[in-house]
This record gives C-alpha cells, sequence and structure tokens, in this order.
C-alpha cells in the first residue's frame, strides 16, 4: 500500500509547478523570443561587419576618422566617467550617512535623467549655450565654445550618465549603515582615512558595477551627443555618431565594424556585470536590480 | 547610533540629526552643487525659454499638426511595444525565476544587452535584420508586410530597449512570492492556472503596471535606435525626439522647446504614477522595489 502510494506521488507533479511539458514549451517560446528579440541584432552587428572579409573590416577599423572617433570616445569617456564617480561618492555620504530634511526628493531628483529623453539633454545644452542664449556669447568672447565642440559633448554625457554610480552607491551604503565608520572615528582615525581604508573596501565591487554601467552609457550615448555635436567629421565625431554617418552614406560595412567595437564594449560589459553579480552577489546586491 | 548621536555636542545643520561622521557639508554640497550646474540650470534654462512664449505662443507651437503627429507616432507606438513588453517580460521572467534549464544564467544575462548595447548599434543592426532583404524582413515580405521603414518597424526598436525595465522589474518580486501562499492554494482545492492567475498574478499586479509604465517612458524618449528604421515620413513614422532634433537643425529652438517640455511633462507624469504604483504597492503587499 505504501509503496503504491509512493509510486503514485511519484508520477504526480507538484502542486506548486506545472507539468514539464508546459515548463518546456514555455522556455522554448522565451529563448525563441529572446534570440529574435536580442540576440539575432548581435550577430547581425558582426556578420554585417565581416561580410566584405577581415580586410575591410580593418582598413574600416583604422581609417583615419574612424581612429579620431575612437579616440574622442575614449576621451569623454574617460572625462565624464570619474566625475560622476566622485558625484555618486559625495551624494551616496551624504545620503546613506546621515539623516536631513528632504533625503528622499533628492534621491528622486538624482534619478531624474533617466526620465529625460537623450535628444532632451542635448537641447537643453544647446538652449543654455547656443546662438541666443546669454553664456554661449560670453564665452565664445574668451574664446570658449562649448556647443560643437568637445565642452559640450562632455556635458551631455555626463547628463545621461548623472544618476547610474550614485544609484548603485546608495542603497548599498545605506544597507551597510554607519558602524564600520563610528568604529573607525572612535579608534582616532580621521574623515579621509576613515572613507579610504573602511568605507571604500566595503563599496568596492558596487562601485565597479556602477562605473562599468556608466561607461558603457558614456560610450555609447548617441542622442544627447549628436544634439550638441555638431558632428564636425574627425572633430566632434563619437564612435556612435560616425557610426551613423557611415551608415547614412551607404557605407554600411564600415558603418557595422566600428559598430562591432562598440557591440564588444557591450558584451565585455555584460560578462563582467555577470561576474560581478554571480561572485560579489551579497556586495552589491542591495537595489542592484 | 542614538546614543552616540547625543553625546555630540555640534548641532551646526539645524536640517540634519547630530551625528559623528564628518563631511556631511563637503559631500552634501558638493551634491547639490554639481546637480544644479549639470542638471538643474540646464533644465531652468529650457523652463525659461518655454515661459517666454507665454500660454498662447506655447499652445500655438504645441498645435502645430506635424508636432501633433509625432506625439501620436510616438505615444502609440511606445503603447504598443510596451503592452508587448509586459506580456513577453512577464514571461521571461517566470521562466527564469520557476525553473532551471541549461544556460539560465546567460539567458538571464542577456536580458541586460539593450542596456549595454550603444542605441546607434542597436538601430543599424535592426534595421538590417528587418529590412525587406534583412533575415526576418524576407520572412515577411512574401506576405507584403514591411516592417522596416513603418511604425512597425518602430514598435520593433522599441520592443528591444524596452524589454529589460520589464524584466527585470517583475523578477525580483517573484522571487519574494512565497510559496506557502501557493500551497495554501493548492491544498484548498485550486488548480494550477487558478493559483497562478489568482494568487500570484494579482501580487505582481504593481511590478507588472511599474515595468510598464518605466518601459513606455523608456520608449517615448527613445531615439538613437529607432531613427535608423523609423523609415521617418512626417505625420506616419516621425517619432517626437526626431521631430526635436529637426527643429533643432532648423534653428528653429522654440519648435524644439514646445516638444521638449511636452514630453518633459509627460515624463514627470508617468514618474510621479510610478511613485505613486509603489506607494500603493508597498502599503498592499508590505514590498516594492
Amino acid at each position: 500500500m505504501a509503496t503504491k502510494l509512493r509510486a503514485r506521488a511519484k508520477r504526480r507533479i507538484s502542486p506548486t509547478s506545472e507539468r514539464p511539458l508546459v515548463q518546456w514549451l514555455l522556455i522554448a517560446i522565451s529563448l525563441a523570443f529572446m534570440g529574435i528579440i536580442l540576440v539575432l541584432p548581435l550577430y547581425a552587428v558582426f556578420h554585417e561587419a565581416f561580410s566584405k572579409g577581415i580586410g575591410a573590416y580593418l582598413a574600416a577599423l583604422t581609417e583615419r576618422d574612424a581612429q579620431a572617433a575612437i579616440r574622442l570616445t575614449l576621451l569623454v569617456a574617460a572625462i565624464a566617467v570619474p566625475l560622476n564617480v566622485v558625484f555618486g561618492l559625495a551624494a551616496s555620504w551624504a545620503i546613506a550617512k546621515f539623516e536631513f530634511k528632504g533625503k528622499a526628493f533628492l534621491i528622486t531628483l538624482i534619478d531624474l535623467p533617466f526620465s529625460v529623453s537623450p535628444v532632451i539633454s542635448g537641447l537643453v545644452y544647446v538652449l543654455l549655450f547656443g546662438a541666443g542664449s546669454f553664456l554661449g556669447p560670453w564665452l565664445k568672447s574668451y574664446g570658449i565654445e562649448v556647443l560643437f565642440a568637445l565642452p559640450g559633448i562632455v556635458l551631455a554625457t555626463i547628463f545621461v550618465t548623472f544618476p547610474f554610480v550614485a544609484r548603485e552607491l546608495i542603497p548599498l551604503m545605506q544597507d551597510q549603515g554607519t558602524g564600520d565608520e563610528e568604529a573607525a572615528l572612535s579608534l582616532g582615525a580621521n574623515g579621509w582615512q576613515t572613507f579610504f581604508r573602511v568605507t571604500l573596501p566595503n563599496i568596492k565591487w558596487g562601485l565597479l558595477y556602477g562605473v562599468l554601467l556608466c561607461n558603457a552609457r558614456a560610450m555609447g550615448e548617441f542622442g544627447a551627443v549628436a544634439v550638441v555635436s555638431g558632428k564636425i567629421r574627425g572633430q566632434t565625431t563619437t564612435m556612435p555618431l560616425q557610426v551613423e554617418m557611415l551608415y547614412n552614406e551607404y557605407n554600411a560595412t564600415a558603418a557595422f565594424a566600428l559598430a562591432s567595437l562598440l557591440a564588444l564594449l557591450a558584451l565585455v560589459t555584460l560578462v563582467l556585470k555577470s561576474v560581478l553579480e554571480w561572485r560579489f552577489g551579497e556586495e552589491i546586491a542591495a537595489g542592484s536590480h | 547610533m542614538s546614543t552616540l548621536a547625543a553625546t555630540t555636542p555640534r548641532r551646526a545643520w539645524g536640517l540634519r540629526k547630530p551625528n559623528v561622521i564628518p563631511g556631511f557639508g563637503l559631500t552634501l554640497g558638493f551634491t547639490l552643487t554639481y546637480f544644479s550646474l549639470i542638471i538643474l540650470i540646464p533644465l531652468i534654462a529650457l523652463a525659461i525659454r518655454s515661459a517666454g512664449l507665454g500660454l498662447d505662443g506655447f499652445l500655438k507651437a504645441a498645435s502645430d499638426p506635424r508636432v501633433l503627429g509625432s506625439l501620436r507616432v510616438s505615444f502609440v507606438t511606445a503603447l504598443i511595444a510596451a503592452s508587448i513588453n509586459v506580456v513577453f517580460g512577464t514571461l521571461l521572467a517566470w521562466v527564469l525565476v520557476r525553473y532551471r534549464f541549461p544556460g539560465r544564467r546567460i539567458f538571464d544575462a542577456v536580458i541586460d544587452l539593450p542596456f549595454a548595447l550603444p542605441t546607434a548599434v542597436a538601430g543599424i543592426a535592426l534595421t538590417a535584420i528587418y529590412a525587406p532583404n534583412g533575415t526576418m524582413g524576407a520572412l515577411f515580405a512574401p506576405l507584403g508586410w514591411r516592417i522596416a521603414y513603418t511604425p512597425a518597424g518602430i514598435v520593433i526598436a522599441m520592443i528591444f530597449i524596452g524589454l529589460p525595465f520589464v524584466v527585470r522589474t517583475i523578477q525580483p518580486i517573484l522571487e519574494e512570492v512565497s510559496h506557502e501562499v501557493e500551497e495554501a492554494s493548492a491544498t484548498l482545492g485550486a488548480n494550477r492556472f487558478q493559483t497562478i492567475t489568482r494568487v500570484i498574478l494579482p501580487s505582481l499586479t504593481p511590478a507588472i503596471l511599474t515595468g510598464f509604465a518605466l518601459a513606455f517612458a523608456r520608449a517615448v524618449g527613445e531615439y538613437g535606435s529607432i531613427i535608423f528604421i523609423a523609415g521617418n515620413i512626417p505625420f506616419v513614422s516621425e517619432i517626437a525626439p526626431l521631430l526635436i532634433f529637426i527643429r533643432l537643425q532648423e534653428f528653429n529652438y522654440v519648435g524644439a522647446t514646445v516638444i521638449a517640455v511636452i514630453m518633459l511633462l509627460i515624463s514627470f507624469a508617468i514618474l510621479l504614477l510610478i511613485n505613486l504604483i509603489q506607494a500603493w504597492s508597498r502599503s498592499r503587499y508590505g514590498y516594492g522595489n
């Protein structure tokens, strides 16, 4: 009797799960959807990039304007990302270690750039520094060009990547509380020592996670930068803008060759991000999704 | 914590609770200054520009048929894309959380691809795939369906960029839904379908709504991945962010500003809605995200 029951229990599916057939069907639909929507575009980039052979691919990447675009993209990210890291550290320190009025509102404000269309992020700087503005002509009289030049591109990039580091660190530091810092201070450490020897080691993986996402967006930003860049070939075209120009000139192979570098950056970002999540999930977990 | 705070003699800032940790003035000061310079002042410049038009001037510029047409295209396509994303996003989150199958971790990592892949790269890749001679386009061409260079192409691009928002909003909530509730439901005689539709889905509703709002907001503001595949025909497939860009290139700053202000007001309304949904969710289910 007992063995009979056990045999029946074995055949019966768990009441809190679906039949295997249903499970496999749902998995198959999900994989097919993901394959078509997400994986196919990634494959297409590399397929198109190498469609005329490796020689054409390398020629497109070593071309003078492409090289200038790569350098500009790296330069812009090298300025924008560290500034947003300093901001993210300052904001999360103020928000996580202290109680003050208007804190919840400040957290909402920090996320604000995510709800602004990238084109609008560029537009606000055109209005601020463009013709007919107050600041633009005044700066120009001192020989400083903001629009259609490096400063404008950097500003637009900072705007769109503004929340990345802060929003990663704020929940993490809130989670960790102030106990470690108070211990360090009571043992005689000063503020900077406390930050560099206690707080920073505690948040390093979360910080790296934020930097990774911030950098991917900074190097890949298109809409905001397109508005302020003026697209002067070889001077103010970042990689994504150069991709657009080549594509619109019906030079698809060169466009996809340059795009493949950006796709590679995306893949490296995803792999590193996943590794961080798997290995240090606990240390970056607070609010990471 | 409270005893430590009580022993602190200084009460330098009336607006915060006393605390032994240093650096409040420095970090909050830097945070507010940086935020003002990068985000607040540019947005105020936009507000001043549009306020200068007066209500009549604003309404006149806003009622331009091409402006209304572009807003309609943006909102209708974003609504369709967000709806599709909610269906498939919920399915993907379900499969990722509930089922174990080979490659699940890679599957999980790939969901974030649209966050990492630059929008211009996604744009040209999607265009290559859905053009009449592309991998997917060729499947639909014999049926007389065109996807690239039509509003359907816009929807495809919006599905691509919006998908992770839905999955990543639902996933953590689904992980929190306790098995005990499902077991109780099954014990009380509900079949699996009833348990899912009457017990699990209702507790996911706030997350689904939030995911929908996030995907919708992102889709409305999106530029880079859409302009290549859209065809950009006024009144048919011209999105609002593109019209801002066109107005700027015509040096029609007023026209660009008006569209931007309308879009910003709608984004802020969506942001408010998301906050309300989450406040409601916290009070009803005790958790939100």
